[in-house]
């Protein structure tokens, strides 16, 4: 499955680099706000939800590679985040949804 | 391949910077054709070392000597230094203000992550006058 095809199976809203979305693949799902831990336990391709939506959530995903970062629960974007998501490709997308939802939906359609 | 030295510096209180070194490291050894794991390795490493040198040290810089065989990092500050390495290590432990958890950090993982991704990891520090990490990843 890809970004985007969880983007619309589950009505999420691109904020970053939809362009990139219908290439890349979902290898499972990680939920988390700790900078650090999600470092240490995110996997290559997840998908991330967090609340997070500062610079240094930007750099996490670069380093970890995940497929994308989930703004759950309408958490805003800083703006030199969204500078950086998009001068390093990283996808960000949003919803109102919490994170336990977007998880139950990706879960869903495994 | 002969060793190929890198040095960069870590620019304290900013942590919009945070993570520069890390990336800049992560491209090189990309280029360089290293495994991806060793790469991520690596970066994650190098990316707490940052972290904790704008929290903590007020910056600092990073040494990095790269070899088919391994890739060897010093992270050297001019911080406060750490009074009691053995209890820094302890995943939970965090000397962090409030506001740098409000970013996401400061969970008291920095230090365990950076031994977590490294193969040997020595602590110099003493308090007052700074703290260098020396770190190796191994290329198996």
């Amino acid at each position: 499955m890809t970004v985007k095809d969880f983007a619309q199976s589950a009505d999420l809203k691109f904020i970053c680099n939809e362009a990139l979305a219908s290439e890349r693949n979902i290898d499972g799902c990680y939920c988390g706000d700790l900078l650090s831990w999600v470092m240490s336990k995110a996997k290559e391709n997840n998908l991330w939800l967090t609340v997070m939506g500062n610079i240094n959530s930007i750099g996490v995903a670069v380093l970890t590679d995940v497929a994308c970062i989930i703004l759950t629960e309408n958490a805003p974007l800083d703006d030199n985040a969204r500078e950086k998501a998009d001068s390093n490709g990283v996808i960000i997308l949003t919803t109102d949804k919490t994170s336990y939802e977007v998880a139950a939906q990706y879960s869903k359609l495994q | 391949m002969d060793s190929i030295k890198l040095h960069y510096d870590v620019s304290g209180n900013d942590f919009t910077c945070a993570g520069e070194a890390s990336g800049k490291i992560k491209r090189e050894l990309k280029g360089l054709g290293f495994p991806n794991d060793i790469i991520r390795n690596v970066a994650i490493a190098v990316y707490e070392g940052e972290i904790n040198m704008v929290i903590h040290a007020g910056g600092g810089v990073i040494d990095v000597e790269i070899t088919p065989e391994c890739i060897s990092l010093d992270l050297i500050d001019e911080g406060p230094g750490i009074p009691d390495i053995s209890l820094a290590m302890k995943e939970g432990f965090s000397t962090a203000p409030e506001n740098v958890r409000q970013l996401g950090f400061g969970a008291g993982m920095g230090l365990p992550n950076i031994k977590k991704y490294t193969d040997e990891m020595v602590i110099d520090s003493e308090v007052g006058v700074g703290t260098t990490i020396h770190l190796k990843v191994f290329v198996k």
